[in-house]
């Protein structure tokens, strides 16, 4: 394989070969190791020296051909991965991954780009139709992937409206959109030498990219980014069948996977088909402003921070719930405070979890590990829904959908089905919100009206930190 | 590439997706974002292909490319790895 750039069965390609091995084997390791927090650092360690690996012996195996290229790229790259990585905040790491998937994508359209065009302008190289299949199937998926991060990426930092678009005939026109593609795919596969074809596809690749991303409403994001994960790794792996590469394949693989689970996952948190986020999801979603037709149940009850803290003296046993709200207030830290709080009056804290809380999977376990809020606090929704009826106090800050019971019993709610977390079990739940607003499934959450529910409203982070100091004076 | 390495590719690829099934699925919800984050990184595996591209010829459009793709690769992976190290530093048990 690949006898033109690697220059036959050199001792210099057959140990590249071990080393991708010992790479993919390190990649393998390194997933594994992150099934627990203790070993995860370990994980992300092995599978970064993978990687290095990786690089340095293909380096070796360039025979340094353009090297002062090579470096330039490296370092270039490095240096702005670094500085993302190290200046973004952890409010911000839905974005950034959003924008770091787009670069991979971005990167196997490039590389199967550039193996064409290798190959055309050789005569001595063959054209076989498996690889011209794998090219073009590179170029759509990493274009796609590409595009589609970057406005999930501008969704994500508002630069592009959080909402759901429509537009006008857009199933047909995807769908159109991609057959042509394929039909020009097939085309190329038949005559290679159609360069201008294969920039129609690319072209029209990326122009899919924006279409399918751009309809996925803000809160859906966590499915869209895991996709689009899930296209980065894919995308990888037909690089790999481009260079005709293993390890390239099984590491694409390997997150090809990781993505379309987390996928599913966030499906299934939402109770909703993959096909439903896809295409477009709720009518109602992403609409803002006070519910239509609201407070039909009756006045809710709202308490200030004094009898708030009041009342929490006296608990022993209370359970955060955050959301959104949590990450776009900052509020993580003020949370952490009252947290800490309330354990030095003796209180049981812990923080239940949704699956789709926040803006990607796993959100709000990052930010409250930010703000030092150890692991063994924080459970998953399946883990403490039924320790909620034994539960004083459900604090909930800035979710809303997730802990609506309409999802439980009103069949003609949009959110029924959705699996829920139960504070209205809770002995008393306290909702903090900055208004009667609706969630991001645009419906009334009936949870403000019930009778244990209290309605504490206020900006996240000042009225935390307004609850703990009340606390402490007490 | 001929279709018979195609088919040995297909079959690398199957089990490889297999194995991430296992692996993925033992993670838990409380690391799904780094795991996202550094699984990101691993698929900037494609800078493996990048750095073949860019210096297969002399300056010719492939190697532009190529370098194109060295660069957006290198970004995903040395972001990738950073900021998921940053992440799982701050995961701590009492």
């Amino acid at each position: 394989m690949e006898e033109t750039t690697l220059h036959s069965t050199d001792i210099v390609t057959v140990i590249s070969y071990i080393i991708y091995l010992i790479s993919s084997v390190l990649f393998i390791f390194g997933i594994k190791k992150l099934s627990s927090p203790k070993t995860a650092r370990q994980g992300n360690f092995l599978a970064s020296l993978g990687m290095f690996l990786a690089i340095l012996i293909t380096l070796v195996l360039t025979r340094l051909i353009n090297w002062e290229l090579l470096i330039i790229g490296l370092i270039v790259g490095g240096l702005i991965g670094a500085v993302m990585a190290l200046k973004v905040p952890m409010t911000g790491m839905p974005q950034m991954v959003g924008l770091l998937n787009g670069f991979g994508g971005g990167a196997s359209a490039l590389v199967a780009l550039s193996e064409y065009y290798n190959k055309l302008n050789d005569p001595e190289i063959a054209f076989y139709e498996s690889t011209t299949v794998t090219i073009v199937l590179s170029i759509l998926i990493g274009a796609i992937t590409f595009t589609g991060s970057l406005i999930a990426f501008g969704k994500l930092q508002e630069i592009v409206t959080g909402k759901v678009v429509k537009y006008p005939l857009q199933h047909p026109l995807n769908a159109l959109l991609l057959l042509g593609v394929i039909v020009a795919g097939i085309i190329i596969v038949i005559d290679p030498t159609m360069e201008n074809l294969l920039l129609i596809v690319l072209a029209v690749s990326l122009v899919l990219g924006v279409l399918l991303v751009l309809p996925i409403g803000g809160a859906d994001m966590p499915v869209a980014i895991s996709l689009l994960n899930s296209y980065s790794g894919i995308a990888a792996a037909s690089t790999g069948f481009v260079l005709a590469n293993n390890m390239l394949i099984i590491a694409g693989a390997l997150v090809g996977a990781s993505g379309f689970i987390l996928t599913m996952i966030m499906c299934r948190g939402m109770n909703r088909s993959l096909m439903n986020v896809v295409l477009g999801g709720w009518a109602s979603a992403g609409s803002t402003g006070p519910a239509v037709g609201a407070s039909p149940k009756g006045q809710v009850k709202s308490v200030d921070a004094e009898e708030l803290a009041m009342l929490l003296d006296s608990v022993s046993s209370v359970i955060f719930i955050p959301g959104y709200g949590m990450a776009v207030a900052q509020a993580q830290h003020a949370v952490r405070d009252l947290a800490n709080a309330l354990e030095k009056k003796g209180v049981k804290v812990r923080f239940a979890i949704h699956p789709v809380a926040g803006r990607m999977p796993g959100h709000m376990n990052v930010l409250l590990a930010e703000a030092q809020i150890t692991y063994d606090k924080l459970y998953a929704m399946e883990d403490i829904n039924d320790d909620f009826p034994n539960t004083d106090v459900a604090i909930i800050i800035g979710a809303n959908d997730v802990v609506n019971p309409a999802a439980r019993h009103d069949t003609s709610s949009p959110i029924f089905g959705m699996p829920i977390l139960n504070s209205d079990y809770a002995k008393t739940v306290v909702i903090n919100k900055r208004s009667l607003n609706v969630g991001y499934a645009g419906i009334d959450n009936e949870l403000f009206f019930y009778p244990n529910a209290l309605m504490y409203f206020g900006d996240a982070k000042e009225a935390m930190t307004r609850l703990t100091n009340e606390l402490k004076n007490l | 590439m001929e279709g018979l390495d195609l088919l040995m590719h297909i079959y690398v690829f199957v089990l490889a997706v297999f194995v991430g099934f296992e692996l993925i699925t033992k993670v838990p919800p409380t690391l799904h974002t780094p795991l996202m984050s550094g699984s990101n990184a691993i698929s900037g595996i494609t800078i493996v292909g990048a750095l073949i591209s860019a210096s297969m010829d002399m300056y010719t459009v492939s190697t532009w490319l190529g370098f194109t793709a060295i660069v957006f690769a290198t970004i995903n992976v040395v972001g990738g790895f950073l900021v998921t190290d940053r992440m799982l530093k701050m995961f701590k048990k009492k």
